[in-house]
C-alpha cells in the first residue's frame, strides 16, 4: 500500500482526522480515520481494486461511492457482500476482495474475459445440454464460478430488534428538498420523522456545487441543519435507510441493528437521483467513476481521487466537477461534453476561462487500460457523428481518473412499490414519476427538478400538500418549474470489440441487450430474464435506463412503452438478521412442567407446548408405556391434559351456537352433563373433538384436541360473525390446567382428596359433569372415559396447575398413584378405539368412514358441514377405519404404512402399537371398503415386505365399556 | 467449452434471424382451431404437444402481459413428485420425467438440476404423514425416503437440527427433487411451438368469451375478435375471472403468495431444504442466490403487492433453520397469485361450456406440472374432448360428487 494522501479540510465532512483507524484488506495493513468508508480508506491509500465482476471477473473500484452500484462488494470477515463504500471501517476489521481465483491482484478467471465473444447473451441456454446427460457435468462447472462472496456458515446470529415509531410525515432524504419539506411541516406543527441514509445530513448539499464560487451549498446547509437540528417536532435519523414502502405508508426504516417499523399519516419521499454512467469500452475500468463520487470521495473523505482527471459529461453538472477538481490540485485534461453545448454560459466561460479544454460534441469512445486492466491511464475521444456514432479519428489523452454524468434517473424504486408509474419525457430524456398514491409525496430531484431553488420550492410544496392533508393548513399548492435539463439522450457507444457495459453487476455490455431483442426477447421483462440484466445486487440502478433505451430503439418503440421492469422491495439489500429481528420463539409449557422433569419424562413437543411422552430414558420407551399403561389399567394413574384445548362459550345463543358448530344435538343437553362433540368443515371432513360441558343454560364449556384448538376457536369466530348469535366465545385453554386421573382405584384417590365431594356412581355417573373445591381449589370435574378406565378430568384455573399435580400424587401415594404419557394415552386410547383426530384421519375422512355416525344429529335442521355429510354418508363407501391385529410377535407396522389389495393402494396404517393389554400388536387403519368388515384380511406394507393383518371389531378391550362406566 | 459455443464466438454477425428463439409479433387471424389463452408455461406447453405431437398448428395463444410472465415468472421453480394420493404421485411423476429430457427435446437447455428435496417433520403427526408419502411415492416408482436426524445431517451439514424450540425428527428425502430455469421451461416451448407454426400473441388480452348454444365459438380481444373451435384457459392467478367470461363459476379462491431471493453467494446448498411446520422453504439457485418461499397469504386478494410481515415470519424462520443466513442479504420480494381450490389439487378437463376446456387451481404446484399438462391438455384437445385418465381425478364436477384429491398435506410449506 501506497502512503496516504488527503487533502485539506474543511474537505473531509466525514471523517474525524484524530482517530486513525487501522484495518486489513487482502492481508495488507490500511490506514483511514474513523468515519472512512473501506472504499475511502482504499482510494486514499492509491488502492483501486476492490473486487471481481460476476462473469469476466474483470477489476473493479467504486463507481459511485454511494453504495449504489455493486463494485463495491467486498467479503468483510465472514460477511459476505458488504458494500465498501457504505461500511465505515473499524480497528483491526479483516477484509477482502470477492469473486476471484488465486488472488484478487491475479486472478487466474480473467481469462474469461478473452473468451467473451464465446459468450453471448444467454450462452448457457445454447450449449452444455449434449448428449443428454451433459449438463449435470457441466453444472458443477458452472455453479462453482456462480455467487460472489463466500458465507461463513458457522457464523452465530448477533442481537438485532425492531421497533414501532409514528408520525404526521416521514421526509426521506435530506437534500436540499427533504429539509425544505421538513422544516416547513414542522413549523405547521406536524410531527416529522426525517430519514437520511448518510450519517450527516445534507444530502447533495454535501457533496455537490452548485456555483461558481462554490460556497451556497456550505452556507444553506449550515443555516437548514441548524434549524432542523434544534426543532422540537422533527426526529432526526441518520445512517437510517427506508427500505420499502408497503400498503399505507408503512416503512420499514434500517438503522443499525434495529429495524423500526414506521406508520406515517404522511410521507414525502425526497430521495434523490442516481447519476447514471455513459456506455463505451471499458466504461468499468477502476478510475472510472460518477462524477459525483469523485466530489463525494474529495468532500466527504478528503481524498484526492487522482492527479489527471477527464470529465465526461452530458449536462451542465460535469463542469461544477471540474472546478471541484481544479480547485483540489487536480489537473483537468480535458472536458468532454457529448452536448453541442453548455445550458449555462456563465458556466461555460468561466470554467473557459480556467484554461480547461473542453471538447463539445464529443465523447470518450474507450478508456486504456494499465496492465490487466487495473486501472484507466487514458482515454480515446471522438467527435460524435450521429446518435451513438463516433468519427473514426481519435484523440488521446493520458489521465489517471475519469469523472463521467450521462445524467440521472429518479430514485423511482419505492414509489413504484407504491403504484407510481414511469413514463418517460423524450424532451427532457428523462424518466418522470406520476400516479402516486394518497399521501405520499415526491420532492427535489426525484420529481425532476434539479436547479437549487427550485429544489426549496418543491419540498416546500410537497410539505403543503401533506399539511393540507393533515388538516393542518388550508394553503393552495402551486407547481415548481425548472427548466435545467441533466440528461443528454443518447449516451451510449457501442464499441465493436465490446465491454462497453450497460450493468456492471451482470458483465452486461451494449450488444449483449440488443441481441437479446434480436432472439426474440423484445418485452422488457424478457430482456431480462434472458439477460439478467437488473438481476445484480444493484437492482437495475443503473442498467434500467440505458436498457430502456437500447430495448426501445431495437424494437421501435418508444422508451415509454418499452418502460423499466418491476421494482420491488426491498429498496436497498437488507440483512436477514434485519428482518428475523430477535427472533421470537413462542413455547408454552403447563404448570406441572417442572414436576414431569423432576419425575425424569421423556418430553416430546406437540405444538408449541412441551409435554411428556413416558416417564423414563430415552431408549426405554416401550418398556415404559407398557408399565405404565399395565398401571392404570389395573391400579391408577396421572396425565397432564392441560394442553387440551378450553372455549368457553357464555350467552343466550349458547346452544344454539354449539348446535349449529358441532355435529351432535345440543339444545337438550342437560346441566351438568358432557357430550361428545365433533366438529366437520364445510366439505364434511372431520376437523377436531372434544367433550362439551353444560355448565348452565347459557354457558358451555368445551374441550378441543391440543393442535387444534386455535383453529376451532378460529372456525368459532368465523363463523359467529356470520351468524350474530348472542355469545361469548373465549379460547380459555390457557387459563386452565388439567389433568386426567385414570384407573380403578382413582375414585378412592378423588374420595381423599376431596372428601366433602359425592363421587359416588349413583352422584357423580359417566359422562357427568360438576363442580367442586378441591382444598381450596375451584375445580370443574369431568367422567370421561377416553382410555377406557374409571377416570375423572379435572380442570382448574392454570396458577393451581401444580399445586392440583402435587396433591393428587400426595393422596394417590396409598394407591401406587403413577403418572403415565402422552405415548401410554395414545396406546390406551387405542386398545379402546377411539380416535385422535388428525391422526386417525385425514383431510377427506367423514363421520361414515369414522364410524361416528351416532355423533352426528340428523334430526336438526343444521350444522356446518351437514350437506356435505349427507352427499357422503349417502353414497357407497370405498374406505373405512378399521381395527386389525397382528400376532405379538409379527413386524409390527409403523404409522404412515400403506394397506395394499392386489396391487393397488386402498388405505394406510394410522395407529398401531403393541398392546399389553391385547396381547397382540393392534392399530388402526384405513382399508377398502371390501375388507372392512371384521375376520377380513388387509395386507400392509412393512418395509418391503407385505403382512396379512386381521380385521377385528374395536374396541380391543373391554367391548362392553364396563371399566369406564362403573 | 463446448462445441457449441464457438459457432456463436468466430461469427461476427451473431444472431442471425435463423437463431432467434421467439419470432417477432404479427398479426391476428381471423380464426384458429385452437385458442389458448395464457402463454405461461402451462398455455405454450399445450400449444407445443398439440403442433409436435398432434399435428395441430392453427393454434394462436393470447397473452395479456408477455411470455411466461405470471407464475411461470415468480415461481420459486421446485420439481418435485412427493405428494400424497395415488392421483398425485402418478401425475406428478410423470411431469419428472419429462422434465428430466426437456432440454434435449427443445435443443435448448433447461438448466435441470437435480438436487433432491428435503422436507423436515418436526412433529410425529408430520413424521407419520411423510411416511406415508415415502411408501406411496415408492410403490410408484419414485425415489423418496423416511431419513432420520443422522442422515439429515449429512445431507445438510449446516442445518441447525433444533429450530425454534421444534427439533427435527425426521425429514421426506425426495431424490427426484429437482430445480430449473422455470422462464427456459416457457421459452423452450414456445420456441419449439412457433417453429412448428403456432402463433404467439403477446400483449393480446382476452376481454370475454363467445359462447352460443353452450359451445363456445371466438374470443374478444383487445385486438378485435377471433372465432375458434375450441379454447384452453390456462391462466393462473385470474382462472375465475376468465371463466366468468364464459359464463360459469370455478370452486376457487385466489391467494397471493409470495418469495424472496438474497444476493449471490458461492454454492454451500445443494438440495432443496423446506420446512412446512416453519413455512418455509429454500433452495440456492445456480446463480448463488438462495430463494425462499413460504405460505400463501392469510386472506384472498387480487394483488401480487409484498407485504413485510410475511417477510418477517418467514425469514426469521429461516434464520431458525440456518442460524448463519442472519448474515445474507435480501435483495428482492415479489408475489404472485394463486388459484386455490379446497383439496389442493388442480382442476382440468372439461368445463360446463363445450369445447371449453379448463387448465386450472394450480395453486402452488403449477409450475412442476408444466409438461404433463402441455402433454395431458394437448390429447384432450386433439382428441376432441376425450379425457386422458392421468387427469380424469382433477375433474371440475369431483367437488359435486365429493371425489376430492386432497393433496394439503403435500404441500411444502403449510397454507
Amino acid at each position: 500500500m501506497k502512503p496516504s494522501q488527503r487533502l485539506n479540510e474543511p474537505m473531509g465532512l466525514l471523517i474525524d482526522r484524530n482517530k486513525p483507524v487501522q484495518f486489513k484488506f487482502e492481508n495488507q495493513l490500511v490506514s483511514g480515520y474513523a468515519g472512512d468508508s473501506i472504499a475511502s480508506a482504499l482510494i486514499a491509500n492509491q488502492s483501486w481494486l476492490m473486487s471481481r465482476s460476476f462473469k469476466y471477473h474483470r477489476p473493479r473500484g467504486p463507481l459511485t461511492m454511494a453504495g449504489q452500484d455493486a463494485n463495491t462488494l467486498i467479503q468483510l470477515g465472514g460477511e459476505p457482500n458488504v458494500l465498501a463504500d457504505r461500511q465505515n471501517i473499524s480497528q483491526d476489521i479483516q477484509v477482502r476482495g470477492q469473486n476471484y481465483n488465486g488472488s484478487l491482484e491475479n486472478d487466474k478467471d480473467a481469462v474469461l474475459g478473452y473468451f467473451g465473444r464465446f459468450m453471448p447473451v444467454g450462452f448457457y441456454y445454447r450449449s452444455f445440454f449434449k448428449p443428454l446427460g451433459a449438463w449435470k457435468k457441466w453444472e458443477g462447472v458452472i455453479r462453482d464460478k456462480a455467487g460472489l462472496g463466500v458465507l461463513d456458515l458457522n457464523f452465530k446470529p448477533e442481537y438485532y430488534d425492531k421497533k414501532y415509531l409514528f408520525a404526521d410525515l416521514v421526509v426521506v432524504g435530506s437534500g436540499p428538498a427533504g429539509l425544505a419539506a421538513a422544516l416547513k411541516a414542522a413549523d405547521a406543527g406536524a410531527t416529522v420523522i426525517l430519514v437520511e441514509e448518510q450519517t450527516i445530513l445534507g444530502g447533495s448539499l454535501t457533496y455537490n456545487r452548485f456555483d461558481i464560487e462554490g460556497k451556497k451549498a456550505q452556507t444553506l446547509r449550515h443555516e437548514l441543519l441548524t434549524r432542523v437540528t434544534e426543532h422540537p417536532n422533527i426526529q432526526v435519523m441518520t445512517d437510517a435507510v427506508c427500505n420499502a414502502w408497503f400498503t399505507d405508508n408503512y416503512l420499514p426504516v434500517i438503522q443499525g441493528k434495529r429495524m423500526y417499523k414506521i406508520r406515517a399519516k404522511e410521507c414525502i419521499l425526497a430521495s434523490g437521483a442516481y447519476e447514471q454512467h455513459v456506455v463505451f469500452r471499458n466504461n468499468d475500468l477502476p478510475g472510472v467513476i460518477m462524477c459525483s463520487a469523485a466530489t463525494r470521495l474529495i468532500k466527504h473523505y478528503a481524498v484526492k481521487p487522482g492527479n489527471k482527471a477527464v470529465v465526461l459529461t452530458g449536462n451542465d453538472e460535469g463542469y461544477y466537477t471540474a472546478l471541484d477538481l481544479l480547485e483540489q490540485g487536480i489537473e483537468v485534461a480535458a472536458i468532454v461534453d457529448m452536448r453541442a453545448q453548455a445550458q449555462d454560459p456563465i458556466l461555460f466561460a468561466s470554467v473557459a476561462e480556467k484554461g480547461i479544454s473542453i471538447k463539445q460534441g464529443a465523447t470518450v469512445y474507450e478508456a486504456l487500460a494499465t496492465k490487466g486492466n487495473k486501472h484507466i491511464k487514458g482515454v480515446d475521444i471522438r467527435q460524435i457523428t450521429g446518435k451513438g456514432q463516433v468519427a473514426d479519428t481519435a484523440e488521446l489523452i493520458d489521465c489517471d481518473l475519469l469523472c463521467m454524468s450521462a445524467g440521472f434517473m429518479p430514485a423511482y424504486q419505492i414509489l413504484c412499490q407504491a403504484g407510481a408509474k414511469l413514463s418517460y419525457d423524450d424532451a427532457a430524456a428523462e424518466f418522470n414519476l406520476s400516479g402516486l398514491p394518497a399521501h405520499l409525496y415526491i420532492a427535489g430531484s426525484v420529481n425532476g427538478i434539479y436547479s437549487l431553488d427550485a429544489v426549496l420550492k418543491d419540498g416546500e410544496k410537497a410539505a403543503s400538500e401533506a399539511l393540507n392533508s393533515l388538516g393542518l393548513s388550508t394553503e393552495p399548492v402551486a407547481d415548481v418549474n425548472c427548466d435545467k435539463k441533466v440528461n443528454y439522450d443518447w449516451p451510449i457507444f457501442s464499441h465493436p470489440k465490446g465491454k462497453d457495459f450497460v450493468d456492471y453487476d451482470e458483465d452486461l455490455q451494449a450488444k449483449d441487450i440488443v441481441n437479446a431483442t434480436r432472439l426474440g426477447y423484445r418485452d422488457i421483462q424478457l430482456v431480462k430474464r434472458f439477460s439478467t440484466v437488473g438481476m445484480g445486487p444493484s437492482q437495475g440502478r443503473h442498467s434500467a435506463l440505458p436498457t430502456a433505451r437500447l430495448v426501445a430503439n431495437a424494437t421501435d418503440r418508444s422508451v415509454t412503452e418499452t418502460g423499466v421492469t418491476t421494482a420491488r422491495p426491498p429498496f436497498a439489500p437488507e440483512k436477514l438478521a434485519h428482518l428475523a429481528g430477535r427472533i421470537f420463539d413462542p413455547y408454552q409449557r403447563t404448570p406441572m412442567h417442572y414436576r414431569h422433569l423432576e419425575l425424569g419424562a421423556k418430553m416430546i413437543p406437540a405444538g408449541h407446548w412441551q409435554r411428556p411422552a413416558y416417564y423414563g430414558g430415552a431408549g426405554e420407551r416401550d418398556k415404559c408405556i407398557q408399565l405404565e399403561a399395565d398401571h392404570v389399567r389395573n391400579k391408577v394413574g396421572l396425565i397432564d391434559v392441560s394442553t387440551l384445548g378450553g372455549i368457553e362459550l357464555r350467552g343466550p345463543d349458547a346452544a344454539e351456537f354449539m348446535n349449529r358448530i358441532y355435529t351432535f344435538g345440543f339444545l337438550k343437553q342437560p346441566v351438568g352433563k358432557t357430550r361428545y362433540a365433533v366438529l366437520t368443515n364445510e366439505h364434511g371432513v372431520v376437523i377436531d373433538d372434544g367433550v362439551a360441558c353444560r355448565i348452565a343454560d347459557d354457558h358451555f364449556y368445551v374441550t378441543a384436541t391440543t393442535s387444534g384448538v386455535t383453529r376451532v376457536y378460529r372456525e368459532m369466530t368465523k363463523w359467529n360473525a356470520m351468524w350474530r348469535l348472542d355469545v361469548d366465545i373465549l379460547n380459555v385453554t390457557s387459563a386452565f390446567s388439567a389433568v386426567n386421573l385414570a384407573g380403578p382405584d382413582s375414585r378412592k384417590v378423588l374420595e381423599k382428596l376431596a372428601p366433602e365431594f359425592d363421587a359416588s356412581a349413583d352422584a357423580f355417573p359417566y359422562l357427568a359433569y360438576r363442580e367442586t373445591n378441591i382444598q381450596g381449589i375451584p375445580a370443574r370435574l369431568l367422567r370421561v372415559g377416553f382410555v377406557g378406565e374409571l377416570g375423572y378430568e379435572i380442570h382448574v384455573p392454570a396458577q393451581y396447575g401444580e399445586a392440583l399435580w402435587d396433591l393428587i400424587m400426595q393422596a394417590g401415594k396409598a394407591f401406587q398413584i403413577k403418572p403415565f404419557g402422552v405415548e401410554t394415552q395414545r396406546l390406551l386410547r387405542l386398545e379402546k378405539g377411539h380416535i385422535i383426530v388428525s391422526q386417525d384421519t385425514d383431510g377427506m375422512s367423514h363421520p361414515g368412514e369414522l364410524s361416528l355416525g351416532w355423533a352426528v344429529n340428523r334430526k336438526k335442521p343444521f350444522f356446518v358441514g351437514c350437506r356435505s355429510v349427507d352427499i357422503m354418508m349417502a353414497k357407497p363407501m370405498k374406505r373405512k377405519l378399521v381395527g386389525f391385529r397382528l400376532p405379538a410377535d409379527s413386524a409390527k407396522p409403523e404409522e404412515g404404512h400403506l394397506v395394499i389389495e392386489q396391487g393397488e393402494v386402498t388405505g394406510n396404517i394410522t395407529s398401531c402399537e403393541y398392546s399389553p393389554a391385547v396381547k397382540a400388536i393392534i392399530g388402526m387403519a384405513f382399508a377398502g371398503i371390501e375388507q372392512s368388515e371384521p375376520g377380513s384380511k388387509i395386507g400392509i406394507r412393512v418395509d418391503g415386505k407385505m403382512l396379512q393383518a386381521e380385521v377385528v371389531s374395536l374396541p380391543f378391550y373391554d367391548p362392553k365399556n364396563s371399566r369406564q362406566e362403573l | 467449452m463446448p462445441f457449441s459455443l464457438l459457432k456463436y464466438g468466430l461469427n461476427k454477425d451473431y444472431p442471425f434471424e435463423k437463431h432467434a428463439d421467439l419470432p417477432a409479433p404479427c398479426e391476428l387471424k381471423p380464426s384458429y382451431d385452437v385458442v389458448i389463452v395464457g402463454a405461461g408455461g402451462h398455455g405454450v406447453a399445450t400449444a407445443y404437444y398439440l403442433a409436435k405431437y398432434h399435428g395441430i398448428t392453427n393454434v394462436a395463444v393470447l397473452e395479456k402481459g408477455y411470455l411466461g410472465g405470471g407464475n411461470t415468472a415468480r415461481n420459486t421453480a421446485v420439481i418435485r413428485s412427493n405428494y400424497l394420493t395415488n392421483e398425485g404421485v402418478k401425475f406428478y411423476s410423470e411431469s419428472v420425467k419429462l422434465f428430466q429430457q426437456l432440454s434435449n427435446e427443445f435443443d435448448f437447455n433447461i438448466m435441470y438440476s437435480e438436487r433432491g428435496q428435503l422436507t423436515l417433520a418436526h412433529t410425529d403427526a408430520a413424521v407419520r404423514g411423510f411416511r406415508q408419502r415415502a411408501e406411496i411415492n415408492k410403490h410408484f416408482g419414485g425415489r423418496t425416503e423416511l431419513i432420520d436426524p443422522q442422515q439429515i445431517k449429512e445431507l445438510v451439514p449446516c442445518l441447525n437440527m433444533n429450530p425454534a424450540d421444534m427439533p427435527i425428527l425426521a425429514g421426506l428425502w425426495h431424490m427426484d427433487g429437482a430445480t430449473a430455469r422455470h422462464d427456459a421451461v416457457a421459452w423452450g416451448y414456445a420456441k419449439g411451438a412457433t417453429q412448428r407454426g403456432v402463433e404467439l400473441h403477446q400483449l393480446t388480452e382476452v376481454t370475454d368469451i363467445d359462447v352460443e348454444n353452450g359451445k363456445v365459438v371466438g374470443v374478444k380481444t383487445n385486438r378485435g375478435n377471433i372465432k375458434c373451435g375450441c379454447v384452453v384457459q390456462a391462466i393462473a392467478g385470474h382462472s375465475s375471472l376468465l371463466a366468468a367470461k364464459a359464463g360459469f363459476k370455478l370452486p376457487i379462491s385466489t391467494f397471493p403468495l409470495q418469495a424472496m431471493v438474497t444476493q449471490p453467494v458461492k454454492p454451500f446448498l445443494n438440495p432443496l431444504v423446506s420446512s412446512p411446520s416453519l413455512h418455509c422453504y429454500v433452495q440456492q439457485t445456480s446463480r448463488g442466490e438462495l430463494v425462499f418461499g413460504g405460505g400463501s397469504d392469510p386472506y384472498p386478494l387480487y394483488n401480487s403487492r409484498s407485504t413485510l410481515d410475511l417477510k418477517e415470519s418467514l425469514l426469521a424462520n429461516a434464520v431458525e433453520l440456518f442460524p448463519f443466513m442472519a448474515n445474507m442479504r435480501l435483495m428482492r420480494q415479489w408475489a404472485g397469485l394463486t388459484d386455490m381450490t379446497s383439496d389442493y389439487s388442480p382442476i382440468m378437463g372439461l368445463s360446463p361450456v363445450d369445447n371449453y376446456y379448463l387448465d386450472a387451481g394450480w395453486g402452488t404446484w403449477g409450475f412442476k406440472s408444466t409438461p404433463i399438462v402441455g402433454q395431458t391438455m394437448a390429447q384432450l384437445v386433439a382428441s376432441g374432448g376425450q379425457v386422458p385418465d392421468l387427469i380424469k381425478p382433477f375433474a371440475m364436477d369431483r367437488f359435486d360428487s365429493f371425489a376430492q384429491v386432497n393433496e394439503m398435506g403435500a404441500t411444502a410449506a403449510s397454507h
